[in-house]
């Protein structure tokens, strides 16, 4: 593909995504949008994808394992819509609900990332565990099982984003930047050390990389990505109550995650697709719905460790490719002008 | 005679100042103990061989100097400051360098981009490394690098693609790209075939005798570091036995006993 | 003062419970590097397989009992071993973790919608009767659930020890090419560790689910505790997971009477960061180097 058509790809599937789910028959165009229930999945979508981009940045590219996305997701979801009913415009909100999860990572990674690798794991399925009880029992903040109704969407320019489409469109924009600061993380000298550390800490340790300071950023930074995600999700849904936010549900952003295809920077976008669209697709099939989904992870990790991405470029891949296996240590096969330089001494 | 067949050009023959001192270390495994009471000096310039038979506590004695063991007893110093419980990531940025006895590259990255991370950590801040430029400015640094150590067609290449020579070149070329007073070199020879191992040992010579860096190494291919070190260190039993020029080492009965005595 | 002693018996027996599921957990561990994310719902499951054969085919409790058992080593060792450990052990570690959370999902959700949404109650092996004095209550069932509990536990412990086979397990777990040089049939080791584990699980299974119900989704619960139990105790020793089990089910207790209900979940999360942050190779483990 040359650069120009994926260039004009990319400005394509963009202005889709602007355009998309509006009403264009004012413009002459037969196309009648999407219906409110449709922008709401399309709009789920894409925070759920933030959330699972900060999932991708822990599992993908630090090679820890995280419980506890849906845990952050909560803590911004609550960070937000308190800070709202105290009267703070929504932008703050938004930023605190990240600031207080990259926070939140900091303690929390700081402890648990000095011992072994798995150790992180459980401490995050711990905090997950305890952060749905203080949801659950703390009434006075929370509303506890009854959960806080009618959060209100936000006001732009004197605007009112309550219509579905207009909150897409702001769920939209802020998704377009944090996937583009995402983008900027992981190409910078961060990302080059994350996948050091994620390949061999070990030797990335010997050449001065900070593993341990690393890894501990990766981890914040992916549950900051949680605590936006929960910014979004509160006003989209406008009522929250503990359940989206247990153990269950951080367990299903990193099966996503691990489906759609860890390391790859379209992974979460594709995991969270089939997450949400899963379910309305397998609607008949009610509460086999998860029984389907786990077993469609197992088999995958089974058959194609990276994931539908991985599945997907090795499919397009193998009709360009004669031979799968052209690596491997061959012991010293130096190529002409190495030997021809060696030999000189 | 033999002197002049058998030694390289020792133009920095370690008469400088000492750069690393291992001070009384010990390491025991539970009821094993692999290094007992070893004290050394490495003096600037020099290229000092770490020998010894299988076992004989050189690997435990690397790892205790390079922050990826806690010696039980002892202190290592660089520079005159104790250094003793630093990891090795700090010990990197102090200017230690380091190989590993097997090939440690990273294969999803380019040549280029492994020199750049080998780097990268050495100037400016942590912040500066997020915000500024994508190659951390040393993408001139790291064509040199390539340069010197012959893989000027691999830049682009992925790392994993190389032959195996030719990551173990890399391999060493990362050790050196951020510059370092001091580097440790664990079987920098294993593996690698004949014109290989000519290329490499003469690469480091001239690395040695340019930056004027200070080289210990541990190998068991006696032809290669005694033609390659200034100075020998002989451990047998965690302990050492023999240390002097090569071609005394060669001849004493002690070093031959540690190795035929097994 | 008799509350108390009261607590701790009852904290002994639910921490032997909760000992049963952590080594098992442990010996996955050490022998097969298989971080079990599915072990509270491996000691969810079995209850159900018991209370089908009741329900379903008019087996008799004991019976049932039995085949639960039976039927846990069968599903949750040889199954679980050669349909999903086996074959993801070669993908690397994050693809077999992930299958453990997936594996977990679907037993969860299976039994949900195959048997019950609902909390079953569970019969009990043992009379409803008070073992102690008026003022002072102390159940047969607790009695007898720290009798069995701890028998499994001790005859476990005399099998690593003292038996041929027993000794191969624990070098396969210590040193797996070592164990190899010297004879010892590697795999055939793994398969015990995995047979031992569906046991234990059907053990724990069969006592806890009379004290807290049998319920699709207490394997959360559960699985938290085992894997509190096993870092606690250091991870890495069957000894320490033992420790572990007991001290988590006695605090666990504790709490619940005198600090607060709603916050006893809480209380094994608080050990285990304390844990971490104090002692993190476990309060009987060994701190492992940093090996390159």
């Amino acid at each position: 593909m040359s650069r120009t058509l994926k260039i004009a790809l990319g400005v394509l599937l963009i202005a889709i995504f602007i355009v998309g789910p509006a009403d264009l028959t004012g413009f002459g165009i037969p196309w009648t949008g999407l219906k409110r229930y449709g922008t709401y999945i399309l709009t789920l979508w894409l925070v759920t994808a933030v959330a699972a981009m900060g999932v991708n940045l822990i599992v993908g590219y630090a090679g820890q394992e995280t419980l506890a996305q849906a845990a952050f997701l909560g803590i911004g979801a609550f960070t937000t819509t308190l800070l709202q009913k105290a009267g703070l415009p929504f932008g703050l909100c938004f930023i605190a609900s990240g600031l207080v999860c990259f926070l939140v990572g900091i303690i929390l990674g700081f402890p648990a990332l000095r011992v072994q690798k798995h150790y992180l794991a459980f401490v995050t399925l711990a905090f997950s565990v305890f952060v749905w009880l203080v949801i659950r029992n703390e009434e006075w903040l929370t509303g506890g099982v009854n959960g806080i109704q009618g959060i209100k969407r936000p006001v732009l320019f004197g605007i009112s984003l309550r219509p579905a489409l207009y909150y897409y469109w702001l769920v939209l924009t802020l998704t377009a930047v944090l996937t583009g600061m995402m983008w900027w993380l992981l190409r910078s000298p961060w990302g080059r050390a994350f996948t050091a550390l994620r390949e061999n800490s070990v030797r990335a340790e010997s050449l001065g990389i900070d593993v341990r300071g690393y890894t501990l950023m990766a981890f914040a930074i992916g549950s900051g990505y949680g605590g936006f995600a929960g910014a979004m999700y509160a006003p989209l849904v406008e009522f929250i109550d503990p359940s989206p936010f247990a153990l269950g549900a951080s367990l299903q952003y990193l099966l996503m995650v691990v489906a759609g295809g860890a390391g790859s920077f379209v992974g979460p976008f594709v995991g969270a697709a089939v997450s949400v669209l899963l379910p309305e697709w397998l609607r008949f099939a009610e509460g086999f719905y998860l029984i389907i989904f786990a077993l469609l992870v197992m088999l995958l990790m089974a058959f194609c460790p990276t994931g539908i991405v991985g599945l997907f470029e090795r499919l397009t891949t193998k009709a360009r490719r004669p031979h799968a296996d052209d690596k491997g240590p061959t012991l010293g096969t130096g190529t002409g002008s190495t030997t021809v330089a060696g030999s000189k001494s | 005679m033999s002197e002049v067949m058998t030694a390289p050009a020792r133009t920095m023959n370690g008469t400088g100042k000492t750069v690393l001192e291992v001070r009384d270390i010990s390491k025991s495994f539970g009821g094993v103990h692999a290094v007992r009471g070893v004290t050394f000096d490495v003096r600037e310039g020099e290229i000092l061989g770490l020998i010894g038979p299988n076992g004989s506590g050189k690997s435990t004695l690397f790892n205790c100097i390079l922050g990826q063991l806690t010696p039980t007893t002892g202190e290592v110093r660089v520079g005159g400051a104790s250094v003793t419980g630093l990891r090795p990531s700090q010990l990197n940025r102090l200017g230690i360098g380091r190989t590993f006895q097997l090939l440690q590259v990273f294969p999803q990255l380019t040549v280029r981009e492994n020199l750049i991370l080998a780097g990268q950590e050495h100037e400016g801040s942590r912040l500066k490394r997020l915000f500024g430029p994508r190659d951390a400015g040393l993408t001139a640094n790291a064509e040199r690098m390539i340069d010197f150590f012959r893989l000027g067609h691999l830049s682009d290449e992925k790392a994993g693609g190389l032959s195996y020579g030719q990551q173990k070149l890399l391999d060493c070329a990362m050790a050196f790209m951020a510059g370092p007073k001091l580097v440790l070199l664990d079987e920098p020879a294993g593996g690698v075939n004949l014109t290989m191992l000519g290329n490499l040992k003469e690469r480091l010579q001239a690395i040695n005798k340019e930056t004027g860096a200070t080289f210990v190494v541990i190998e068991h291919n006696m032809e290669f570091v005694m033609s390659l070190c200034t100075r020998i260190i002989v451990l047998a039993e965690g302990k050492v036995i023999a240390e002097g020029h090569p071609d005394t080492i060669r001849k004493d009965p002690k070093v031959i006993e540690a190795y035929l005595g097994h | 003062m008799t509350d108390f002693i009261q607590l701790i018996i009852a904290g002994l027996a639910t921490g032997a419970i909760y000992a049963l599921a952590a080594v098992g957990f442990t010996l996955l561990w050490q022998t097969s590097q298989t971080i079990n994310f599915a072990q509270g719902e491996f000691v969810m499951l079995p209850a159900f397989f018991c209370l089908a054969g009741i329900k379903f085919f008019g087996l008799p409790f004991p019976i049932a009992a039995l085949v639960a058992i039976l039927l846990s080593m069968l599903v949750l060792g040889v199954i679980f071993k050669f349909a999903v450990v086996d074959p993801l052990m070669k993908q690397g570690t994050l693809p077999l973790v992930i299958s453990t959370i997936g594996l977990a999902i679907l037993l969860r959700e299976g039994v949900k919608e195959t048997y019950s949404a609902e909390a079953q109650r569970f019969p009990s092996f043992f009379p409803n009767v008070n073992l102690g004095t008026a003022g002072f209550n102390v159940s047969a069932d607790q009695v007898g659930v720290l009798i069995v509990a701890t028998g499994t536990i001790l005859l476990l412990a005399w099998f690593l020890a003292s038996t041929k086979t027993g000794r191969q397990m624990q070098a396969t777990a210590q040193n797996p090419t070592v164990a190899r040089i010297l004879g010892v049939n590697v795999e055939r080791m793994v398969l015990y560790t995995f047979l031992i584990n569906g046991a234990l699980a059907a053990m724990a299974s069969l006592l806890i689910s009379p004290i807290y119900l049998a319920k699709f989704s207490s394997g959360e619960t559960l699985g938290l505790v085992a894997f509190v139990a096993a870092i606690v105790g250091g991870f890495n020793q069957v000894r320490g997971a033992i420790v572990g089990g007991f001290l988590v089910g006695i605090i666990d207790n504790l709490v619940a009477a005198y600090v607060s209900s709603t916050y006893r979940q809480a209380v094994p999360l608080a050990l285990l960061v304390l844990i971490i942050l104090l002692r993190p190779q476990g309060l009987l483990g060994r701190a492992e180097e940093r090996a390159v």
